[in-house]
């Protein structure tokens, strides 16, 4: 029994010894790098993404809150004119001198003399110029409002916003920095009184582009990228789906279908860029459609989009089992029947998923839509796809180029609007699959 | 009317033909004897077809040739040898005449008299201004009575149109509905209409392919009839001198090379920074990866592709540029103590590094569908004879994989030169000719938006050069697709 234990032992270190060293160990060391490489490259990818998205949240998520003054503003007849002439002469109560008002009320509110000009400067640099429009709502809504003393919230400039949203260094020297000592002073004095707050900012999603950072908003843009999706919507879906089941169900194998194919896979891979192009080109030079108009951008994204939603509703028909087809046949329908009456609703869930897709991709589209001109300043909302519009990621792009601490704030908080949008129209595609999803 | 009553009239009448072919049928149905061929449905949505689509054919030919015809009397009307005295161009006073027109319909009801045929130009151009139609100040006197006329050509078009469409939308439902009987063969005929739409639906893809193309190269002729195609193609130099209308001889310099090369160099960047995380990332996901760090890790990668490009381009442009630029500076005041950025925050690198980035998800997920798709047989004959699983996925996979992965490549460069959003916000607009990547290149893509955002005046090369330049862009990326394409057919036939 010893013997045997013995001989073994001795015969495994006997054929260790002389076994050939093939550099296992070598090749050990090697594919363990190999798959650490491996690791290395998904663990840097993802964390590019988490970089790429904690850089826009945290330049962007002030961009939500708006600094605003509490002011009481008398609407004093001298300016405004008593209600009677108002209400006669609607101009003049839409020329008023607005700011006037504000800056009125604030020195009060601080107690500062009107006759010390620097004071009354340093102060109205604390109030956003866009009160004008915010002053002039309250009184044409209501003109008993003129004589009376009312608490209004008005938009602190975007000085001040910065200011307190510590994105400005305030222990470099005054020359060097957009607020004053004097200012500072006035911030805290105000912040002493709960006269300042931060709020909730609502205008970031109703206003439109505006060169003052506190008023400007992404309102309009979203309108213009809406009209956009609806037009999108509304032609590439339809056109997608009918050429799907054209070369899916019907087509014959010849030259022209090899063609349209051949043609569909090519135009999935055309630069954006072109598709602009193509727009200004055909749809505004040869048509005369309207410059900036949601419309055209309608029809370039519509291009865009086709070949993907060709292409996801091509692989969702054909994920239908061809039984279903045998037996519609079978019980008599034509094969127009078949296809429109069976074959279709069981391919929709897949086909509204890569039309999802599809339209977050237009969604998030900028090149071609700056070539047709929707880079324009556009404060107010469009009320037909013919009017001058924006979109969501021109607005970005807009905002992107302006030097100003404040837009830059905003350009994130947009980005962040936009990116919210996407993932709820990518994660609703996921759900329409999961839920609806069949295999046979 | 509008076009748009004039739709919802045709319409509303198939509607009501398609619900009185409805009745019909089921009546036929009902009246017993020999059964009719088709059901009731298919007799309404026969006569909605007779009804609406001749109507629909016939209006949109005579919305397209009515401002043409329109157009072809005018000019044909032009005195003899005015255009040239007011040193206009036939397009030009065409489109006078078409402002005055707009400017004549924009005048209230109540002094829409006050402009005749006599009244001189100089008057007229006031009153236009004052209803916000502002008229070019080369207009002159004999262009009014011809803005008349046209004006009152378009009237009588369209009460012309607004007839015949109704009437032939009233006709054929009444020649649809009259058909109807038991022998009809109305499911045939609506189902062969249904066929020719999506025929017609399909072609829309050559057709746009037909429609960039020849977008293209009319308007790179008309460039190429300015500017010589070798000064384009091979100049050096790229300074096109903004000219204004008219001053035909201030022409720029429209060199391409500067331009490709920043392109090339950009993508050549991008793919230094997407080809290794993407194939390594695409590799272990294939073969290493169990399905649960799978699941995750996919569409994590994934979600980078979901992100637009401009998000790319301001991450650039405020995150990584001005990090490329103080690390730089930090660097330098430690090799030398001058605390100088050697790496501009608009640079090669910058656009390059955020586009590879933005690449890493096309290389991984094509690369995996590539590798995933290899017979199992292959490995299993490579592990079975002592290799490890590198030494497999190095010796057997790779290589098998080798044309599919070279054709995913060639796509991800394609993208990589056709991207814009990136790089117009980070990689600058000097046409700068250099190999130093720490320095500002521009690219094709960022001409095309710099030259075609703004006023565009279609007659100068400043403006036709973007036709030009995406041409070029067309074509190189065509090429690598229609080759990737092929290489992906013949590499699935492989191993089907």
């Amino acid at each position: 029994m010893t013997d045997t234990t013995a001989t073994g032992a001795e015969g495994r270190t006997h054929s260790s010894t002389n076994r050939r060293d093939i550099g296992i160990k070598k090749r050990y060391a090697a594919e363990r790098r190999f798959k650490a490489y491996g690791i290395f490259a998904i663990v840097l990818g993802v964390t590019f993404l988490c970089i790429l998205l904690w850089s826009v949240v945290s330049k962007g998520y002030t961009a939500f809150f708006q600094t605003e003054i509490q002011v009481p503003i008398t609407f004093s007849e001298e300016i405004l004119g008593t209600p009677q002439d108002a209400a006669e002469n609607e101009t003049k109560l839409l020329m008023a001198n607005y700011p006037q008002l504000a800056r009125d009320g604030l020195i009060r509110l601080l107690g500062i003399d009107p006759e010390d000009r620097q004071a009354v400067t340093a102060a109205n640099g604390l109030i956003s110029q866009g009160v004008r429009t915010e002053l002039r709502d309250i009184v044409m809504s209501d003109l008993s409002a003129i004589g009376t003393t009312q608490e209004v919230w008005l938009y602190a400039s975007s000085q001040l916003d910065s200011a307190l949203k510590g994105q400005y260094d305030l222990n470099v020297p005054e020359n060097r920095r957009p607020i004053s000592d004097l200012q500072l002073r006035y911030i805290e004095e105000l912040e002493a009184k709960g006269a300042i707050a931060q709020n909730f900012n609502w205008g970031l999603f109703t206003s439109g582009a505006s060169s003052r950072a506190e008023t400007a908003g992404v309102g309009v843009a979203i309108i213009g990228s809406a009209y956009m999706m609806l037009i999108v919507l509304a032609l590439a879906l339809p056109i997608g789906v009918a050429a799907s089941i054209y070369l899916e169900e019907f087509a014959p194998k010849n030259r022209f279908t090899d063609l349209i194919e051949v043609n569909i896979n090519n135009l999935a891979a055309v630069p954006s860029i072109v598709f602009g192009i193509l727009g200004l080109a055909v749809f505004i030079n040869w048509f005369g459609l309207p410059r900036s108009a949601a419309l055209v951008g309608g029809l370039v994204l519509t291009l865009m989009t086709l070949p993907t939603i060709i292409i996801a509703t091509r692989a969702a028909l054909r994920a239908v089992p061809p039984s279903i087809r045998w037996a519609a046949l079978g019980l008599g329908a034509s094969r127009t029947q078949t296809v429109f009456q069976h074959v279709l609703p069981l391919a929709a869930p897949g086909i509204l998923t890569g039309t999802i897709i599809g339209l977050a991709q237009a969604l998030g589209e900028t090149a071609p839509l700056l070539l047709i001109g929707m880079v324009a300043f556009v404060a107010d909302y469009p009320d037909t796809p013919l009017d001058p519009a924006t979109a969501l990621p021109v607005q970005i792009y807009m905002w992107a180029n302006e030097a100003e601490r404040a837009f830059q704030e905003r350009t994130s908080g947009a980005i962040m609007i936009l990116l919210g949008f996407l993932a709820l129209m990518n994660l609703t595609a996921i759900f329409l699959r999961r839920r609806f999803e069949r295999r046979w | 009317m509008s076009t748009f009553t004039i739709i919802a009239i045709v319409l509303l009448i198939g509607a009501i033909g398609a619900t009185l072919g409805f009745r019909r049928g089921s009546a036929l149905r009902a009246e017993g004897g020999r059964k009719p061929h088709s059901r009731p449905v298919y007799h309404a949505s026969y006569v909605f077809t007779w009804g609406v689509i001749p109507a629909l054919l016939v209006l949109s030919v005579w919305l397209i040739a009515s401002p043409i015809l329109n157009e072809l009397n005018v000019r044909g009307d032009f005195p003899e040898g005015a255009v040239a005295e007011a040193n206009l161009t036939d397009d030009l006073a065409y489109g006078i005449v078409e402002s005055i027109g707009s400017g004549l319909r924009a005048l209230p009801e109540s002094e829409r008299e006050t402009v005749t045929a006599e009244t001189p130009i100089a008057e007229a151009v006031p009153l236009f201004r004052q209803y916000g139609v502002p008229v070019a100040s080369a207009s002159a006197d004999w262009m009014i009575p011809l803005a008349i006329e046209r004006n009152a050509f378009q009237d009588i078009s369209r009460w012309a149109m607004t007839l015949v469409v109704i009437a032939l939308a009233a006709i054929g439902t009444f020649h649809g509905y009259r058909g109807i009987r038991t022998r009809l063969r109305a499911r045939n005929k609506v189902e062969s209409v249904v066929n020719s739409m999506l025929v017609i639906a399909s072609s829309i893809a050559i057709l746009t392919t037909v429609g960039i193309v020849i977008s293209l190269v009319s308007e790179s002729a008309d460039f190429f009839a300015r500017v010589d195609p070798w000064t384009f193609f091979f100049g050096t130099v790229w300074e096109p001198r903004f000219a204004a209308a008219g001053s035909g001889g201030a022409e720029g310099q429209f060199g391409l090379i500067p331009l490709l090369a920043g392109t090339l160099y950009i993508g050549f960047v991008a793919m230094l920074v997407a080809v290794p995380i993407g194939l390594f990332a695409a590799i272990y996901m294939a073969e290493y990866a169990s399905n649960r760090v799978r699941s995750v890790a996919k569409p994590l990668l994934e979600v980078l592709a979901g992100i637009p490009t401009i998000v790319y381009g301001f991450f650039a442009l405020v995150t990584v540029g001005p990090f490329f630029r103080d690390l730089s500076a930090q660097i330098s005041g430690l090799l030398t103590g001058d605390y100088s950025a050697f790496i501009q925050a608009q640079s090669v690198l910058t656009a390059g590094f955020v586009m590879g980035i933005m690449l890493i998800p096309f290389v991984s997920s094509l690369s995996d569908d590539i590798i995933t798709s290899v017979p199992g047989s292959l490995r299993d004959g490579s592990l079975g004879l002592g290799a490890t699983r590198s030494e497999t996925i190095k010796k057997v996979v790779l290589p098998a994989a080798l044309p599919g992965i070279v054709s995913a490549l060639l796509l991800t460069a394609s993208r990589a030169i056709g991207e814009t959003m990136i790089v117009v916000l980070a990689a600058g607009v000097a046409a700068n000719l250099t190999i130093n990547p720490f320095e500002a290149m521009t690219t094709i893509t960022v001409k095309i938006v710099q030259q075609l955002t703004g006023d565009l005046e279609f007659t100068s090369p400043q403006t036709l050069v973007a036709f030009a330049l995406g041409i070029t862009l067309f074509v190189i990326t065509l090429c690598l697709n229609v080759y990737a394409l092929y290489i992906v057919r013949k590499y699935k036939e492989q191993y089907e």
